[in-house]
């Protein structure tokens, strides 16, 4: 019976240390530990164009991260992008005539909205539209008018 | 008599030319054959999962055979797999200055494919392996047809529970052979190269999703679990009863369990991370 004893315990060792693992992969490896999923509150924004903005990317204030995209929708009647953050609950300051931006993070990477506050004594709650947005910055948009900007010089 | 010979003649080329189409139909059969055998051993396994339960000492003596002496080797290669990953992903990477990134791919590819596909071949060498052989040489040994004798089912008393050992061990090893991987990405890129210690971590989780790439690893390695088992113990149930069948049978279930990993991992994946 020692054997089947010594068995049990390795048995039940190796389990134990695959849940660390498992633990492991999901609070420090993956998003389980930092997201907000399930608390939060909404907010919503429309933009002419949400350029290549993604569902999860982070929602930004001062260059910190308070929440996250949670849905981008097309509206058909007024044809724009309707994107809806996740703000975490601590953040329960934000004006209500604050400016969302798509921003991109450097040259190459990742687009995130961005939230700069305005000077409104009232805030934002569950479910409030920020009504002040500006567009991505679409990279073949801005060189094309660079370059009409130019000629136009040119034929001066 | 000259018009006899002729025909002789034809008929020997009418059978030329048909004995290769017949060898293949042959081998096609037997190879159907094989694979009905094969899904009727699996009902058969299944059909006896009840015995599981009455007999959980039979189970966890299967889960200490597949999956705790298979830890030691899934965690060496894992620890290298995550290390040989950081030194690679972090040259790539510094050519574009995106060092920070190599948490990320570390992770990502550790968690999503490298861990499945490599535990289950390394479980198919290891444990696969070993139980054809077994299996195998309980029946050249006529021990699988004294336990019928004795109106024992040897599948259900002796298959059943190495499957379900396989198939509780392999999510259980592909876990910690992604989270040891992870880590000795994380003693090379960040120990070794000097990438940035919070970066590495930050960057991984706001780029790797539980559900989305943890869960789907492990759910990966639960199919692999039962594919390689299930190959093994058929492989081993199915031998020819002599040293050089079982010999060969253990050959072909390491053969086979390697391509059914590698080409399902491609089906999985492709439901799993292809929209």
């Amino acid at each position: 019976m020692a054997k089947q004893r010594s068995i049990e315990v390795l048995v039940g060792a190796f389990m134990a240390a695959a849940l660390v693992a498992l633990f492991f992969l999901a609070m420090k490896v993956s998003n389980l530990g930092t997201s907000p999923t399930a608390d939060g509150y909404r907010v919503t924004a429309r933009f002419a164009n949400a350029g290549s903005l993604k569902v999860r990317a982070p929602v930004s204030m001062a260059g910190v991260r308070v929440g996250r995209v949670e849905e981008i929708r097309f509206d058909k009647k007024t044809y724009e992008a309707v994107v809806t953050m996740r703000i975490e609950n601590g953040v329960d300051t934000i004006p209500d005539d604050t400016f969302a931006n798509i921003f991109t993070a450097g040259l190459l990477g990742e687009q995130y909205v961005g939230l700069e506050p305005g000077g409104s004594e009232d805030f934002v709650r569950d479910g409030d539209e920020l009504t002040q947005t500006q567009s991505a910055l679409i990279l073949e948009q801005m060189i094309g008018q660079f370059l009409f900007s130019k000629a136009e010089e040119g034929g001066k | 008599m000259a018009f006899k010979a002729l025909r002789r003649g034809a008929r020997a080329v009418v059978n030329a030319v048909l004995d290769p189409v017949a060898e293949l139909g042959r081998s096609g059969l037997k190879a159907l054959a094989g694979l009905g055998r094969a899904h009727l051993l699996f009902l058969h396994i299944l059909a006896g999962s009840a015995e599981v339960l009455w007999r959980p000492r039979l189970l966890l003596a299967q889960v200490f055979n597949v999956g705790v002496l298979s830890v030691l080797i899934v965690a060496v290669s894992g620890l290298f797999v995550g290390m040989v990953l950081a030194l690679q992903g972090f040259y790539v990477l510094s050519q574009f200055g995106a060092e920070e990134s190599l948490g990320v791919m570390v992770a990502a590819s550790l968690v999503r494919e490298l861990g499945p596909v490599v535990t289950a071949l390394l479980v198919a060498g290891r444990a696969g392996s070993a139980l054809t052989a077994e299996i195998g040489l309980m029946k050249a040994t006529e021990q699988l047809a004294g336990l019928e004798m004795m109106a024992v089912d040897p599948v259900r008393r002796i298959l059943t529970p190495r499957f379900y050992g396989g198939l509780i061990s392999m999510p259980l090893l592909v876990a910690l052979f992604s989270a040891v991987g992870v880590l000795g990405g994380y003693f090379v890129g960040v120990g070794l190269l000097g990438v940035d210690d919070g970066a590495f971590w930050s960057q991984m989780q706001s780029k790797v999703d539980f559900r989305e790439d943890v869960v789907n690893g492990v759910i990966k390695g639960l199919v692999f679990g039962v594919v390689v088992t299930w190959i093994a113990l058929f492989q081993g149930y199915d031998a020819t009863p002599t040293s050089a069948g079982v010999s060969r049978a253990t050959t072909r279930a390491v053969v086979h369990a390697a391509l059914a990993v590698l080409a399902l991992d491609f089906v999985l994946t492709a439901l799993m991370f292809g929209n």
